[in-house]
């Protein structure tokens, strides 16, 4: 009989792979834009708005439901609040770049 | 679709944030990075409402949710952006600690059913792991929030016995944890959530509000490794990835900022630090220094062909950086060369001055890094220094001094240095600072704001 791999394991491994992932990616950013990289970080964290999802699911609407709900509505605030105000950021550094297009980066 | 697509699906829109954050390794690639980012969500967001019975409900919900965020997301001012991104760390904080009790009251919606009805062991374990990082993100943050608002008292808040206590709780907290994991029963869980909650505070409240760059960063990491938590309960990688990337990008940047104030992690989370050192060097004002006014300045920066002006948390404070926009445009026009020097930790939060200074569109090719100009300051005419103080601290250099090996902008090289204060108080390190009494140093005594708007007027 063949030995199923646990979905514990298959989890760890695609954690630890990201964590390195991870790790190469933000060691590049450039310090001047830690700050957008923090609220893109957050609106990307808003991601826990698919287990909330999951979690408003079920059709008999029980408090679990309205409690899934509840954390949709405060994930989608990261989300969207997340994304624009990363968007507002990035749009400030640009029209620096066109008043000067010789500048280095 | 099935389940198989849907995974797909998630792993394709994991793509999409890992090319996002690579995106911001410059600005000019950045703007796409963020689309990326969007799209990603996206993708992820519509594969997950398929799975859903009552898509009425959730889109309604994240409309109400969307709507709150973009309202925000508009309205807020860059220097308030440190409690923005505090804020957001307390929702997702939040969040994860519903989804955990959501999962725990009906296993079933989120396809982790056991053969015997209830939550499989490991998924128990997982779920409590994701549930206490998650409630410490949310008080966490609170209280950060607090404190860079304003509305709480950023002094730091020691008592005695505190490590005693919070490691007490810590360990009630984990037992628990453990014994959720074997019966899973809801009063164990309960008492591990609240436990999580205080700790949350009482970890944060004895940081200092200069020690923010790093708390901000820390809370950060924490709300991905909660994010992450939660994915591991829910058998989701979507959400492993994600929450992974955001963890370690978190954990990345508390390293950075430690590492520019020369202190531990350890050091910075055990707290204390800053308060306590107030009445450490009362007798400063008897040593002689020169003050001057803002003309004085403004005729000393007419004068000079080079300037370098580093700004520091008294800017933002001050909320300055329109103002020091006009000046430098000023200055520009009669060929003087203007540029700027950011510490690692100006601001309130990692890369706030950037944002700042792009706020008032002074262009990002002016605005250096601390490596970058570190070697023009000798030959620099005139160093303006505008509410930063430790940073500048040349006694940095000395063995035996508190800061001794932290990283400074050498602005003591320059020939002159013009320094904009409100007054000789000492920065939140507690030392006094040898440059203001430097021969070649001028100090203007003022909110930043009005001085520099003296200068232009000048």
């Amino acid at each position: 009989m063949q030995e199923l791999i646990s979905p514990t394991v298959v989890n760890l491994t695609v954690f630890v792979l990201s964590v390195f992932v991870g790790y190469h990616v933000v060691w590049n950013v450039t310090p001047a834009l830690h700050t957008p990289l923090m609220a893109v970080t957050n609106a990307i964290s808003g991601i826990i708005i698919v287990g909330a999802m999951l979690a408003a699911g079920p059709e008999n609407l029980d408090w679990g439901v309205v409690v899934g709900f509840v954390a949709v509505l405060l994930a989608s605030i990261n989300v969207f609040g997340g994304f624009l105000v990363t968007q507002r950021m990035l749009e400030m550094f640009k029209k620096k770049e066109k008043s000067k297009p010789e500048g280095k980066s | 679709m099935s389940i198989n697509q849907i995974a797909i699906a998630y792993l394709v829109a994991s793509v999409f944030f890992i090319l996002s954050l690579k995106g911001l390794s410059s600005p000019l690639s950045a703007r796409r990075g963020n689309v990326f980012g969007i799209i990603g969500m996206i993708i992820a967001v519509c594969a997950t409402v398929i799975l859903t019975k009552n898509w009425e409900l959730i889109i309604l919900a994240i409309a109400i949710g969307g709507l709150i965020g973009t309202v925000v997301a508009r309205r807020i001012e860059m220097t308030q952006m440190p409690e923005l991104v505090a804020a957001m760390h307390s929702l997702v904080g939040l969040a994860a600690v519903l989804i955990a009790i959501a999962a725990v009251n009906n296993p079933e919606a989120f396809g982790i059913l056991s053969d015997t009805g209830g939550l499989p062991v490991v998924n128990r374990l997982e779920l409590f792991i994701g549930t206490f990082v998650g409630a410490i993100t949310f008080s966490g943050s609170v209280v950060a929030f607090g404190k860079l608002s304003g509305k709480l008292k950023s002094a730091p808040v020691v008592f005695r016995g505190q490590h005693q206590l919070n490691l007490v709780l810590a360990v009630i907290m984990l037992g628990a944890g453990i014994l959720f994991m074997i019966n899973e029963s809801w009063a164990p869980f309960i008492l591990m959530t609240v436990l999580a909650f205080l700790i949350g505070v009482l970890i944060i409240i004895p940081i200092g509000g200069a020690d923010m760059p790093v708390v901000i960063s820390m809370l950060n990491s924490y709300s991905g490794w909660a994010a992450a938590g939660i994915g591991f309960s829910l058998n989701n990688t979507m959400l492993i990835i994600s929450g992974s990337l955001v963890g370690s990008s978190g954990a990345i940047l508390s390293y950075i900022m430690c590492k520019a104030m020369n202190r531990s992690f350890f050091n910075v989370i055990l707290g204390g630090f800053g308060g306590e050192v107030d009445s450490e060097d009362t007798a400063s004002g008897e040593r002689t220094y020169r003050s001057g006014s803002a003309e004085d300045a403004a005729f000393l920066l007419a004068n000079a062909e080079s300037v370098i002006v580093i700004p520091g948390y008294g800017l933002a404070v001050a909320r300055a950086q329109h103002a020091v926009k006009e000046m430098t445009e000023k200055l520009l026009d009669s060929g003087v060369n203007v540029r700027y020097a950011i510490h690692p930790v100006a601001g309130r939060m990692p890369g706030h001055m950037n944002v700042l200074l792009a706020e008032a569109e002074i262009p990002y090719d002016q605005v250096l890094e601390m490596d970058e100009i570190n070697s023009d300051f000798s030959t620099t005419d005139v160093v303006l220094v505008l509410g930063a103080n430790d940073v500048v601290n040349p006694a940095a250099n000395v063995p035996g001094s508190p800061i001794h090996g932290m990283p400074i902008l050498d602005a003591f090289k320059a020939k002159t240095v013009l320094v904009v204060k409100r007054s000789m108080a000492v920065g939140y390190a507690g030392l006094d600072n040898d440059l203001f009494y430097m021969d070649k140093t001028m100090m203007i005594f003022g909110d930043a704001k009005k001085v520099v708007e003296n200068i232009v007027k000048s």
